[in-house]
């Protein structure tokens, strides 16, 4: 896969268009296609938050992601030395590079300006932050109250004597709009503390590394982390489901391997206890089943609310332990003491008073931006995420209506450009009373771009691509990818190490051994049996639930504060994340060893 | 029994009664107080060096004699240091003092007249753990019967004779009078595994890490370094085990049934198994922390777990010196505006 003679990676020119895929690449937009000068410059494959192939429309979310990180860098609070981050399209798979600040000059002058700009907010951040979940609350009250795109044959009656004056074909391209825009102003609000919540947290980081050359990553990660944090309450919500089943005496109904639509059915026949839990159930999904199985980066990552499969198929294990007795509750109490004996302990074992004092600032100001850091993500990713998908699937719904493809999910293999296109299309022709051109357009082009996302997945993508850079000092790529020099080193030496070994993050101690399931994507997850250890690409807050089935985890993607391993550390499960390529090398059903303290996976076999 | 001043029971010594029994011996009875488990065992004061020496001074003049040496000639030195020595080796004890150890000795066998003990040397001043006493460091293990204790006792007292010891003395003009030292006789452990611990890591100097090795039989094996041990880092606050490095141990140290120790080949199953439980690691990490808190330095431990009752037990704590002596850099300052620490992030290259 790399290239002898560069000690690097392959140059972007060399990574063909796999063949037979020439027109569904061609369908992402012109600048996001490799160009010659790019061979000049450094890549990754960004597998965290796009570990498959994205379908065109989909690919919006890298265009709404990278314009607002950019900007929030470049422009709101600048970065002193980095700006933002450049994407690219190849054969579905989304790569991307910084640009870094390199000229001391300039990077005095950005230091100054982000002194006034990231240390106002640092400053105000409680105030800010409440601000900021208004925002997010408004936004999502917008996208909610988004009337469902619709074309009457006439206009209502109504309309005409309240003299609206504006047909109903009109609000197709105002609905759209105005969800486009809601989506790009939702990814402003994402970066608008990320980095500067990151970097504080990495400044506490650095010191204790510097400190405590020996501590674990996941020991600073606890000494931080907030315990009600929004990213545990979809799971709590299943398990108070769960109690409640049992306290309302419903709990015979939750058969293992029963649908969600028969047990919600049962229990709507079964009266008042029934009804009371369904009742129940309503209040916990509005708004924590708002989680999207994936990181809400693909559309087919659906929410709980739109597919209560998931949490239903964790609902007879919890039962089953509220009846023997055991207490489901997270011990909020006794995990806030056991954070605090960390913080107190590591404390002590400074040097000097004045390291103290300055240990003592730069954990005050980690505590206080965590709460963001830990919780946006339910907001962002996933709720707003999750009504902007399904928006879109309400034109797939109307297009397909009227002929412009098969299928409502169909719309997703278009891109936001076309399928503004084929809403005037329909509009106009709806306005005339002519027939549509889309239908005699689409039905090809989704076919051509279905065909080529499954080719693509079959590709194996190189992690990056070009020159390795003698320096990665740019902080948002440290932060959130966490690529370093070091890790490039080992991704370009994999090959020459033990090939029954993967390393990754030491996520969550203890070793374990037992049967590998490989789930690939989220809809395989019913295939893991008890004990088995959970061996997937990446995990977020709705595959919570499946953790009290495994007895360990590994992940391609991820560092210490990723959902894999907290998750894994509040289960005590041995975990191993961000090994690169676990989910390629480990075949389903091998016996591996993971070694969760360590960051080593062992294949048995 | 009680301590007196010919023998000192662990129990009743701390590092303040080293003048009279030795750094060693001290140390032993210091974490004996500090309520950490020792093999145990008493010490033979500097007392009784002292009616010994006054004995042999009584029949021929012996100190002088070293003080009237001239450290450049070495075949002078060579030939009346090996006579002084083969006479404290040759001479037998005043009866207090043989009876004292001959007794201490049989208490701390207990039913078994003849209990397999460590003969060691217990250094009395801070100059005689210069490298160049290095004779004084002897060490005689499992040692059985009174007679063998009462002559290695002696082989420890004549190592103070050694050219080299002689000669320091002579060279820093040390008095004759003030020499002394004690001697620790110790129950052996007769170790399922044994080895080494530091509060401190050896690699990085971190206070927050736990580093211990281990071997299967006797920790002289880890010690001498004859064997590759299997090596653990144990997170003080947290008890997390992030490196767990397992060696191929092919050799142990175990006791010979007639005395003295034998090295034997691992049998193949136990090679390459960790020589030490979780639970074990944790013991150990919280006997190191105690250890480490009551002498508030970070510690250099040696350590056995006993076959017979699984018991940890440690045989020696002594201060770390490699980065205690090192200038420590602070990591990083208090900030006027704490906001400042984000520069180390923000700010460039680092």
């Amino acid at each position: 896969m790399l290239d002898k003679t560069r000690k690097g990676f392959p140059l972007p020119s060399s990574i063909k268009v796999a063949p037979g895929t020439e027109a569904a690449q061609a369908a992402y937009p012109y600048y996001t296609q490799f160009s010659e000068e790019d061979d000049q410059r450094f890549w990754f494959y960004n597998s965290m938050h796009f570990p498959e192939p994205m379908t065109v429309f989909d690919m919006i979310t890298a265009e709404a992601a990278y314009c607002a990180l950019g900007s929030a860098n470049t422009r709101v609070h600048c970065l002193p030395t980095t700006l933002g981050i450049d994407h690219r399209i190849i054969n579905g798979r989304v790569y991307i590079g910084g640009n870094a600040v390199t000229d001391p000059a300039e990077i005095a002058r950005r230091t100054e300006e982000f002194k006034q700009r990231a240390f106002y907010y640092y400053a105000n951040w409680e105030r800010l932050y409440a601000q900021w979940k208004e925002k997010m609350r408004v936004l999502i009250e917008e996208a909610r109250d988004l009337p469902r795109p619709e074309l009457p044959e006439f206009e209502p009656l109504e309309h005409v004597h309240a003299g609206r004056g504006v047909a109903s074909n009109h609000y197709l391209l105002d609905i759209y709009q105005k969800t486009i825009e809601g989506y790009f102003r939702m990814w402003h609000h994402h970066f608008e503390f990320l980095l500067l919540g990151y970097g504080a947290y990495m400044t506490f980081f650095d010191f204790c590394k510097k400190a405590f050359p020996e501590i674990t990553d996941q020991t600073i990660a606890r000494m931080v982390a907030g315990f009600e944090a929004e990213i545990f309450r979809p799971d709590d919500e299943l398990k108070h489901l769960a109690r409640r089943a049992v306290e309302l005496g419903v709990e015979g109904k939750f058969l293992e391997g029963a649908s969600a639509d028969d047990i919600l059915k049962s229990l709507e026949q079964m009266g008042e206890p029934g009804r009371q839990w369904l009742d129940d159930l309503e209040k916990s999904r509005d708004p924590w089943f708002n989680v999207t199985v994936g990181d809400g980066f693909y559309h087919y990552h659906r929410s709980w609310n739109d597919d209560l499969s998931l949490p239903f198929s964790a609902l007879p294990g919890y039962i089953e332990k509220v009846r023997a007795g055991e207490n489901l509750d997270r011990p909020i109490e006794k995990l806030m003491a056991e954070r605090q004996q960390l913080i107190d302990g590591y404390r002590e074992l400074l040097e000097t008073e004045e390291e103290r004092a300055a240990y003592d600032q730069m954990i005050t100001l980690a505590c206080r931006v965590f709460p963001y850091v830990e919780g946006h993500k339910f907001y962002c990713e996933h709720w707003y995420t999750a009504l902007f998908f399904n928006k879109i699937r309400e034109f797939g719904a109307l297009l397909a209506q009227h002929g412009f493809f098969e299928k409502e999910d169909d719309v997703f293999h278009l891109s936001h450009y076309e399928l503004e296109a084929a809403i005037i299309d329909l509009m106009t022709s709806w306005s005339n009373g002519s027939a549509p051109r889309g239908p005699a357009r689409f039905p090809k082009l989704v076919a051509e771009r279905k065909a080529a996302i499954e080719t693509w997945a079959k590709i194996e993508t190189p992690p990056a691509l070009g020159d390795v850079p003698d320096v990665i000092d740019d902080p948002a790529i440290v932060m959130l990818w966490g690529i370093t020099r070091e890790s490039l080193e080992t991704w370009l030496s994999q090959g020459e190490l033990d090939p029954n070994e993967i390393r990754g993050f030491a996520a969550s101690q203890g070793v374990v051994e037992g049967t590998a399931r490989v789930v690939k994507s989220v809809q395989e997850i019913d295939r893991l049996n008890q004990g088995d250890i959970l061996v997937c690409q990446v995990t977020n807050p709705a595959w919570a639930p499946i953790f009290q089935k495994i007895s360990g985890a590994v992940s391609d993607i991820g560092g210490s504060m990723s959902h894999a391993a907290i998750v894994a550390r509040e289960y005590a499960l041995p975990a191993v994340v961000g090994t690169g390529n676990a989910t390629s090398r480990i075949k389903d059903g091998q016996r591996i060893r993971v070694d969760g303290g360590r960051g080593v996976v062992t294949i048995l076999q | 029994m009680q301590s007196n001043d010919i023998i000192a029971w662990f129990g009743d010594i701390g590092l303040g009664d080293r003048p009279t029994v030795g750094g060693k011996g001290g140390s032993l009875g210091e974490l004996t107080r500090a309520g950490i488990e020792v093999p145990p065992g008493f010490v033979v004061r500097t007392g009784a060096f002292e009616r010994f020496i006054q004995a042999l001074e009584a029949e021929a003049p012996l100190r002088p004699v070293i003080e009237g040496l001239d450290p450049a000639d070495l075949d002078a030195m060579t030939k009346a240091t090996r006579a002084v020595r083969e006479r404290v080796e040759a001479s037998s004890l005043p009866d207090d003092v043989r009876d004292e150890i001959v007794g201490a000795y049989a208490a701390l066998c207990g039913e078994d007249g003849r209990a397999p003990v460590a003969v060691r040397s217990s250094a009395t001043t801070e100059d005689a753990e210069d490298a160049s006493f290095a004779g004084l460091q002897d060490t005689y293990l499992w040692v059985m019967g009174a007679d063998e204790v009462l002559r290695l006792v002696r082989s420890c007292w004549a190592s103070l004779y050694s050219v080299e010891s002689v000669s320091y003395r002579l060279k820093h003009k040390l008095p004759e009078e003030g020499v002394a030292m004690g001697v620790v006789v110790q129950k052996m452990v007769d170790a399922r595994c044994a080895g080494v611990m530091f509060t401190r890591s050896p690699t990085t100097g971190d206070k927050s890490v736990v580093t211990i090795e281990g071997a299967w039989g006797l920790g002289s094996a880890v010690v001498s370094g004859e064997v590759t041990p299997d090596r653990w880092v144990v997170a003080k606050i947290t008890g997390e085990i992030p490196v767990r490095d397992i060696s191929d141990k092919h050799i142990e140290q175990v006791p010979k049934a007639e005395g003295g120790i034998e090295e034997l080949p691992v049998p193949d199953d136990r090679r390459q198994q960790p020589c030490l439980s979780d639970e074990e690691l944790l013991q150990l990490k919280d006997v190191a922390l105690k250890a480490e808190r009551h002498y508030k330095r970070p510690q250099d431990i040696e350590w056995a777990v006993d076959r017979h009752s699984g018991r940890i037990l440690l045989l020696q704590s002594r201060p770390e010196t490699v980065w205690s002596s090192k200038e420590a850099k602070p990591v990083a300052a208090p900030a006027d505006d704490p906001l400042a620490h984000v520069m180390s992030i923000f700010g460039g290259r680092r």
